[in-house]
């Protein structure tokens, strides 16, 4: 080949390199201002903090492909941070003050830069002290570059959140001093007697005593009741109302920005279409109520046909208050709101105490192409390593002693097997053997959630729910209930492989101190979680508190293991109920400063909070640890 | 020079604005658990029994007051300050050493305190303090609150009061007890901030301390109607 057509050669080349290019680059530029503003929740109002003005802050629309300029200018007589919730970009713009960035001082100006690289509803809120519980928040809606899986008419962004008297600070201190400061749902001792005729006055007072030892309480559902949940900023009574004519399809992006409160949403009248959570596309599930973890979000869709209003109820966890907005054909129409259920009582099960309650019971890591086998009572072999939703409950209610023959011929006996750790029988990619009471025994990798139901016991509940759980969720209609095993990525987003390496990590807490930690180290005290790039973690998580946790990682996807192999959804917060094992999967696929922690404001501040270090990378995206960039503009 | 300035200008903010992950914020609060009158047909007592603390989860610092002032003397019968550090020792209780100073219408008193304080098994809020000095002390306290509903509280309490030495002049024998028994009744009126309560209040001295007691021709029991009001904030 001569040097003129490899010129020629190289020239055409690069002419279609350029070709290739877009044509024109999407670039946005916002301006957020972080302002005192007042929230009126309906029944109080207070002096808390939002964007341009208002608490929630303006929706951000972005577009997938844009790069963002977003400026921030601190109105505050403090330092202040805004966090983009869900989104991947850049370390140093992922606004955690004393991790990717050093915050941003009152008065001055932040300019954020980065790639919008994904779709869906998000939303962004203040890392910094308790301006977030304050009303520090807003949503963030990204439309795709390409045709979404599913069709709709209109949309409306429905974010929830728990407007409180008291400011964060306060709240905190309240908590610090006295725990159950805020619970105004205790056992009475009117409530003994009510028990005592129910169960029997031994039963009753032995109830007592096992909570009374434990100096713990059954009603500990939500750590902060007073809240008055508001929809888009509107109390029940303010009534966020939804247009719609009859017969569209209306998406409903929900969104959490509560500091502090689940929901259980259900909108009566009306099946939703479950379509993408945490943003990310799910294939359709079709239900009648979900609930909503603390910083989450889900899509639904729903096609209201009668010319009539709709109530959007939200039930706190707790049921000591519900949010309600209206979905209507027109202004000032509306619909029955319901009563509230009564209030759950956390059991034993909760507590991780009664044995039985194997839901996310460890037997060790799933291995894939090596297929587990059960062998029932009846001698049926079960085979497959798909066994996602599976529950133990038969084999030893609360009440009911129960057998259980340890691999190394042990047998264990009794109802209380607390702390029990099967993990001992099952080191990861190790088959295990599990003798039941039967003589059955059970060999396998893969229990998470098992449903032995088949075999005489109680219906399976939802396997992310210890079996026996007083939490566990049930539809008002009686109907489906939304349960993290429906949810299968629409299209995985990365190819399923073995995870390279394990890291356990344990929910811990001490109620009275209102201490939260993970493996009883608080922040303060920890040492980061150090990852490498390229690795895939794979994180367990034990819940050994009676608290449900919803646990961020920042800056990279966790993959919810819930036995649906390359179909497990990709989230970003994973909420892990009391009593359970749960397992999920992160692509390390993002160098830089990271942190990882539970989404309840004030546990987060308790100390249920790390720090995660991503080290290496290929040249251009390692990220320089050392002093994290920054760019300040007066 | 102006750039130097500004320099150092922007350093400072920016070491302002590096505000930690976590805002783990200093506790503190002021906790008037009795703050009452109590009456006994011409011997009634103003009476108080309250604490501030500042600290961490690791070591708070606890000032301590408690008073009985008759009312018809004009005299604090009982006039005690403890300064304490708490220190976490197990899930639910923490160790305590500090010192009391007594300083009422009659001998002062200093001790130093070694004890522990917390939350036993069924929600007992125990004190269990040892005053040393050449006259010690040892006193238990234990209490315990009954939700008749969620803001009307019944509220059982303890002191049990024991003189290891004799201190005449404070009225102490030597291993002769002194008993408080209370109950109050209390309404959560504002959020856990202002509770006003009712209730009895029963006072016995046992043992040397009652022989004192008896040839000073001072009452060796009392029992008072009490009414106060519990403050936190």
């Amino acid at each position: 080949m001569t040097n003129a057509s490899r010129n020629l050669r190289r020239s055409v080349l690069a002419a279609a390199a350029i070709a290739l290019l877009p044509i024109s680059v999407d670039a946005g530029e916002y301006r957020l201002n972080v302002d005192r503003v007042t929230v009126d929740a309906g029944g109080f109002k207070r002096t808390g903090i939002g964007y341009n003005g208002a608490s929630p802050g303006p929706v951000l629309r972005f577009k997938e492909g844009e790069d963002v300029t977003i400026h921030v200018t601190n109105n505050l007589s403090e330092p202040t941070s805004v966090h983009w919730h869900g989104l991947i970009l850049p370390f140093e713009q992922d606004g955690v003050p004393g991790v990717s960035f050093p915050g941003i001082a009152p008065g001055e100006t932040f300019t954020y830069r980065f790639p919008i690289v994904q779709a869906g509803t998000y939303w962004y809120h203040s890392h910094s002290m308790f301006q977030e519980p304050d009303g520090a928040y807003g949503a963030i809606v990204i439309e795709p570059k390409g045709r979404e899986p599913y069709r709709y008419d209109r949309d409306y962004v429905v974010q929830l959140t728990d407007a409180h008297p008291h400011a964060g600070h306060r709240i905190m201190r309240n908590l610090k001093l006295m725990p159950d400061y805020y619970n105004r749902q205790q056992r009475t001792v009117f409530d003994f007697f009510k028990d005592s005729d129910k169960m029997g006055t031994d039963a009753a007072v032995a109830d007592r005593l096992a909570w009374g030892e434990m100096r713990m309480t059954p009603t500990d559902i939500e750590d902060l009741q007073g809240f008055t949940p508001l929809i888009n900023g509107k109390g029940p009574d303010a009534n966020w109302t939804g247009l719609f004519k009859p017969g569209e399809r209306v998406r409903l992006r929900f969104i959490n920005s509560s500091a502090m409160s689940y929901f259980d949403i259900r909108i009566p009248g009306l099946k939703m279409t479950v379509v993408q959570a945490d943003g990310n596309d799910v294939q359709p599930v079709s239900v009648d109520e979900f609930r909503i973890a603390v910083a989450e979000t889900y899509d639904v869709i729903v096609r209201p046909t009668d010319d009539k209003a709709y109530t959007i109820f939200a039930e706190s966890l707790g049921r000591t208050a519900f949010g309600r907005a209206t979905l209507a054909p027109k202004e000032g129409m509306t619909a029955d709101v319901p009563a509230m259920r009564e209030p759950p009582l956390l059991t034993m099960a909760d507590m991780g105490m009664a044995h039985g309650e194997h839901a996310g019971m460890d037997h060790g890591a799933p291995t894939q192409g090596q297929a587990p086998s059960h062998t029932m009572p009846d001698g049926t072999v079960m085979q497959g390593a798909s066994h996602a939703g599976m529950d133990h409950s038969a084999h030893g209610a609360p009440a009911k002693p129960s057998t259980h023959t340890m691999p190394d011929g042990t047998v264990m006996q009794g109802a209380s097997h607390a702390g029990m750790d099967h993990s001992a029988h099952g080191a990861p990619a190790k088959p295990s053997t599990h003798t039941m009471p039967g003589g059955t025994v059970m060999q396998g990798t893969s229990h998470a959630g098992m449903d032995h139901s088949g075999h005489g016991a109680a219906p399976a509940g939802d396997p992310f729910y210890a079996a026996g759980s007083g939490l566990t969720p049930k539809a008002a209609n009686g109907g489906k209930f939304l349960s993290y095993a429906d949810l299968k990525a629409q299209k995985p987003l990365y190819e399923d492989r073995d995870a390279t390496r394990e890291i356990e990590l344990r929910l811990t807490g001490n109620m009275e101190r209102y201490i939260w930690s993970i493996n009883g180290i608080k922040h303060a005290d920890a040492e980061p979680i150090r990852l490498v790039y390229g690795e895939r973690v794979r994180f367990k998580f034990i819940n050994e508190t009676m608290m449900t946790h919803p646990m961020h990682l920042h800056g990279m996807w966790l993959i919810l293991d819930t036995g649906s192999g390359k179909w497990d959804p990709v989230k970003h917060v994973i909420s892990v109920a009391p009593g359970t094992t749960v397992y999920m999967e992160t692509e390390v696929d993002a160098p830089g400063k990271w942190v990882f922690h539970c989404h309840l404001a004030y546990h987060m501040d308790a100390g249920m909070f790390r720090n995660v270090i991503v080290e290496g990378g290929p040249a251009k995206k390692a990220a320089d640890l050392g002093v994290p960039a920054q760019e300040t503009v007066r | 020079m102006i750039g130097r300035i500004l320099k150092v200008a922007a350093v400072a903010t920016a070491a302002i604005a590096a505000a930690p992950a976590t805002a783990e914020p200093l506790i503190w609060g002021i906790d008037v658990e009795q703050l009452e009158y109590r009456a006994r047909d011409g011997n009634d007592v103003f009476a108080w029994e309250a604490k501030a603390l500042v600290g961490t989860d690791e070591l708070k610092f606890v000032l301590r007051s408690e008073a009985e002032r008759e009312i018809a003397d004009s005299a604090f019968e009982k006039l005690e300050t403890q300064a304490r550090l708490q220190v976490p020792i197990s899930t639910f209780f923490d160790a305590v050493a500090g010192v009391r100073v007594d300083t009422p219408d009659g001998p002062d008193r200093v001790f130093g305190v070694v004890g522990v304080h917390g939350l036993a098994p069924q929600w007992f809020e125990v004190d269990a303090d040892l005053f040393v000095s050449d006259r010690p002390i040892f006193r238990l306290e234990a209490e315990y609150e009954a939700l008749l509903t969620n803001r009307l509280i019944l509220t059982p309490s303890l002191e049990f009061d024991l003189p290891l030495r004799e201190d005449r002049p404070a009225d102490r024998g030597a291993f002769g007890p002194k008993v408080e028994v209370g109950a109050r009744l209390s309404y959560d009126l504002v959020d856990r901030s202002i509770a006003p309560y009712v209730g009895v209040h029963y006072e016995r001295t046992f043992g040397e301390s009652a022989d004192i007691l008896r040839e000073e021709g001072k009452s060796r029991h009392a029992v008072f109607a009490v009414a106060g009001v519990r403050l936190m904030f």
